[in-house]
């Protein structure tokens, strides 16, 4: 799984019919202190209520389609987890 | 699979219920010389893994799930194991030159 924070929402009113009802967001790829990493964006199916300026973490590939109800759907990215704190005890932090 | 080294935790309340109660750490992939430093990884431990060790990581949806009982989800990184040593046989393409 991968540090991001949300950076906006994306509407599709035209969508694969196993996407119905979900959520996308654009999220920007970060380091674990919330520093982006440039020029990472993507989109990602939001499972947790993620709200824009959240800090996140996403789970990429085959697995983020697998959570919804229909799991032939052709996510490949998906939120899973809202970041309250990393703490991270290495002198080489972020940055 | 990759080694990396475990550098920190990370505090999420909100999470998928396929993450609840599971500790989740921040692990730092071991750089290959020549190649861009790998991004910082979030994996669920599955072994007791501490701050400071050198673990074996998987990446892969169908071996979380084994290693964690459940059915597949939306989990992939896991660490399974605690590396005490690696010896490496030396520079990739090297033997049989």
């Amino acid at each position: 799984m991968l540090f991001g924070r949300v950076v906006g929402t994306v509407v599709c009113t035209e969508k694969v019919p196993s996407w119905r009802g979900q959520r996308l967001l654009l999220v920007d790829a970060t380091d674990p202190a919330g520093t982006p990493l440039g020029n990472r964006l993507f989109a990602a199916i939001d499972l947790v209520s993620a709200a824009p300026g959240q800090r996140v973490f996403v789970v990429r590939g085959r697995e983020a389609a697998v959570a919804l109800a229909h799991p032939e759907n052709p996510a490949d990215a998906a939120i899973v987890g809202l970041i309250d704190d990393v703490h991270e005890h290495s002198a080489e932090v972020a940055d | 699979m990759f080694l990396g080294r475990v550098t920190g935790e990370v505090v999420a309340t909100i999470k998928h219920p396929h993450l609840h109660a599971r500790k989740l750490l921040l692990v730092r992939p071991e750089p290959t010389p020549g190649r861009p430093e790998p991004a910082a990884v979030i994996a669920v431990d599955s072994v007791n893994a501490g701050i400071g060790d050198r673990v074996l990581v998987a990446d892969e949806g169908n071996t979380a799930a084994q290693v964690l009982g459940m059915a597949r989800g939306p989990v992939r990184t896991i660490i399974v194991g605690v590396v005490d040593q690696v010896e490496d046989g030396g520079e990739p393409g090297a033997s049989g030159a």
